[in-house]
């Protein structure tokens, strides 16, 4: 039952799972804000796609992708300089308060200057072609999301690893004000932040609006919650549990799929948070747990 | 160096300092002490930044400081090692002391800092590749100073350093004080160690409820502490 084309799909499904709930956590770990904007910067990579596309210009498909990824990488750190900057020093719940105003303000700018109707976004003829492994159709875009994952897995892991940035953005996440004590201005690391948040989601939304070849200005909402049950899931105080959250995610939605019944497959989603629910249960805090700061005696 | 001319600050709706005036000279090693919630800790926050004084002026090196970011004013040159010692706590010692050099940026000068603290705290070069976190509390207090040693600070202000510590520890971390003035830091040091704390010292202030109830050389406070003894004596273990 567990055949090569079910694993690929489960592990591709999970790998952007993964890379939505780094997005998301990457912010929150350093400003505890969860960002009910992120998905609109799916929106925004998903409209970049459809308007570089239709300006008929003769760049490839790949050029474009890239833009639309670096487009919503720019839009997320425009966020944090207009709307979140100004409130950061107020509280949490200004800022979280902003972020639905940013979310929905987005929205808002895609129905009026756009259109309420689904937008057609061009895809480069190898998301709809498929290779043959071990005897069974692989869809290539699978098998794609894949590796884009584990690259940019490896890519900010060296960032976070080997850089004086990714260090002081590790630094920020585990205590803030000790962080700038130390020289590491604030406005750094978070955009910083906001920036790499903003290319993991404007990367996943090239693959997602693969699946149906197409943006709308709502289509930001399931990436969103996606991202935050994957979280939730994994842990949100570190970015392996938020990875692994993801991951997680991904395999237990497949095998829903798999194996509920016909009649029972359009619950999969309740099925899905009655899962969450009970690994809550057991695990308050998610299945990763963040860096304790237990100290010897001595 | 440092002027603090009747600083106000409050937490909140807590007005925790109510018009504090001092000054550290360069090269000068100078204490505030008194009893816990008199505002010594709030007075260095709001020296590095931490706190927005809501009155009063903060002159460093000529400049006026107040309302100024905590990274900004680490950049002119004044360190703050928490209470607490607030260890980076799942980098590792080389990171939190590669964070310490942040404002520097010159690596062949990070290099030589680093070889010197080394001299300096031996054990950390053991255990240059673990985690903050796993240290022990004396050596945790050793990676947070010699962190904010990497900035090569113009001015060092240490918040209850002894704090928490076994008293062979802190007797180490004394001596420790005394060596790093010896060689020309200035320290602005809060300590809930008094006796010690005026062994060491050029000058103290004694505060009390937000205010400077009095000041003076280690001596003069020294007898004023003793007079006191009763307000003083008893009250460095919670």
């Amino acid at each position: 039952m567990l055949t090569i084309d079910f694993l690929i799909n489960t592990i591709s499904l999970g790998s952007l799972y993964a890379m939505l709930a780094l997005g998301l956590v990457i912010v929150y770990g350093i400003l505890k804000l969860v960002n009910f904007a992120y998905g609109e910067l799916l929106m925004i990579a998903g409209y970049a796609l459809y308007v570089l596309g239709g300006l008929n210009t003769s760049l490839p498909w790949f050029v474009i992708a890239i833009l639309a990824v670096l487009i919503a990488a720019a839009v997320s750190y425009l966020t944090e300089m207009i709307a979140f900057r100004p409130v950061r020093e107020k509280s949490l719940t200004a800022m979280l308060i902003t972020s639905f105003a940013v979310s929905t303000l987005l929205q808002n700018a895609a129905l009026l200057i756009i259109s309420p109707r689904a937008r057609a976004v061009p895809l480069p003829a190898i998301f709809s072609q498929s290779v043959a492994i071990a005897g069974t159709d692989i869809p290539i875009r699978n098998i794609l999301s894949i590796i884009t994952a584990v690259v940019l897995f490896g890519a900010l892991s060296l960032l976070l690893k080997y850089t004086v940035l990714g260090i002081a953005l590790r630094a920020a996440a585990d205590d803030f004000r000790m962080t700038r004590l130390l020289g590491v201005p604030a406005n750094l690391v978070i955009s910083a932040a906001f920036i790499i948040s903003g290319f993991f989601a404007g990367v996943v939304a090239i693959f997602w609006t693969g699946r149906t070849a197409s943006v709308t200005p709502t289509i930001g909402a399931a990436p969103l919650l996606v991202a935050f049950v994957a979280c939730v899931i994994g842990g949100m105080t570190n970015l392996l549990g938020a990875v692994v959250g993801g991951y997680l995610y991904g395999i237990i939605y497949s095998l829903l799929s798999l194996w509920l019944p016909q009649y029972l497959l359009d619950y999969r989603e309740a099925f899905m948070f009655l899962i969450v629910i009970l690994i809550l249960l057991f695990r308050p805090i998610g299945l990763i747990r963040g860096n304790t700061t237990s100290e010897r005696i001595g | 160096m440092l002027e603090l001319k009747s600083i106000h600050a409050r937490y909140g709706a807590i007005k925790a300092l109510r018009g504090i005036t001092l000054e550290v000279k360069e090269g000068e090693m100078v204490a505030l002490i008194g009893v816990n919630g008199a505002g010594k800790s709030t007075t260095l926050a709001t020296i590095a930044g931490v706190l927005r004084p809501v009155e009063g002026m903060i002159t460093f090196l000529d400049e006026s400081i107040a309302g100024k970011p905590p990274e900004a004013i680490a950049r002119r040159g004044i360190s703050l090692v928490p209470e607490g010692r607030a260890i980076l706590a799942s980098l590792t010692v080389e990171e939190n002391l590669r964070l310490g050099a942040f404002i520097r940026r010159n690596h062949q000068e990070y290099l030589m800092d680093l070889e010197e603290n080394f001299s300096l705290f031996p054990i950390l070069k053991e255990r240059f590749y673990q985690l903050g976190g796993t240290l022990s509390g004396g050596e945790q207090q050793q990676l947070a100073i010699a962190r904010a040693l990497m900035s090569h600070p113009k001015l060092l202000m240490l918040d209850e350093p002894s704090l928490g510590l076994a008293p062979l520890i802190v007797d180490q971390i004394f001596d420790l004080i005394k060596t790093l003035h010896n060689r020309g830091v200035t320290i602005l040091l809060v300590e809930q160690n008094v006796d010690r704390t005026l062994e060491i010292v050029d000058r103290a202030y004694l505060l009390n409820t937000g205010t400077i109830q009095t000041s003076g050389s280690a001596s003069q406070i020294r007898s004023q502490v003793d007079i006191e003894g009763v307000y003083l004596g008893d009250q460095k273990r919670d």
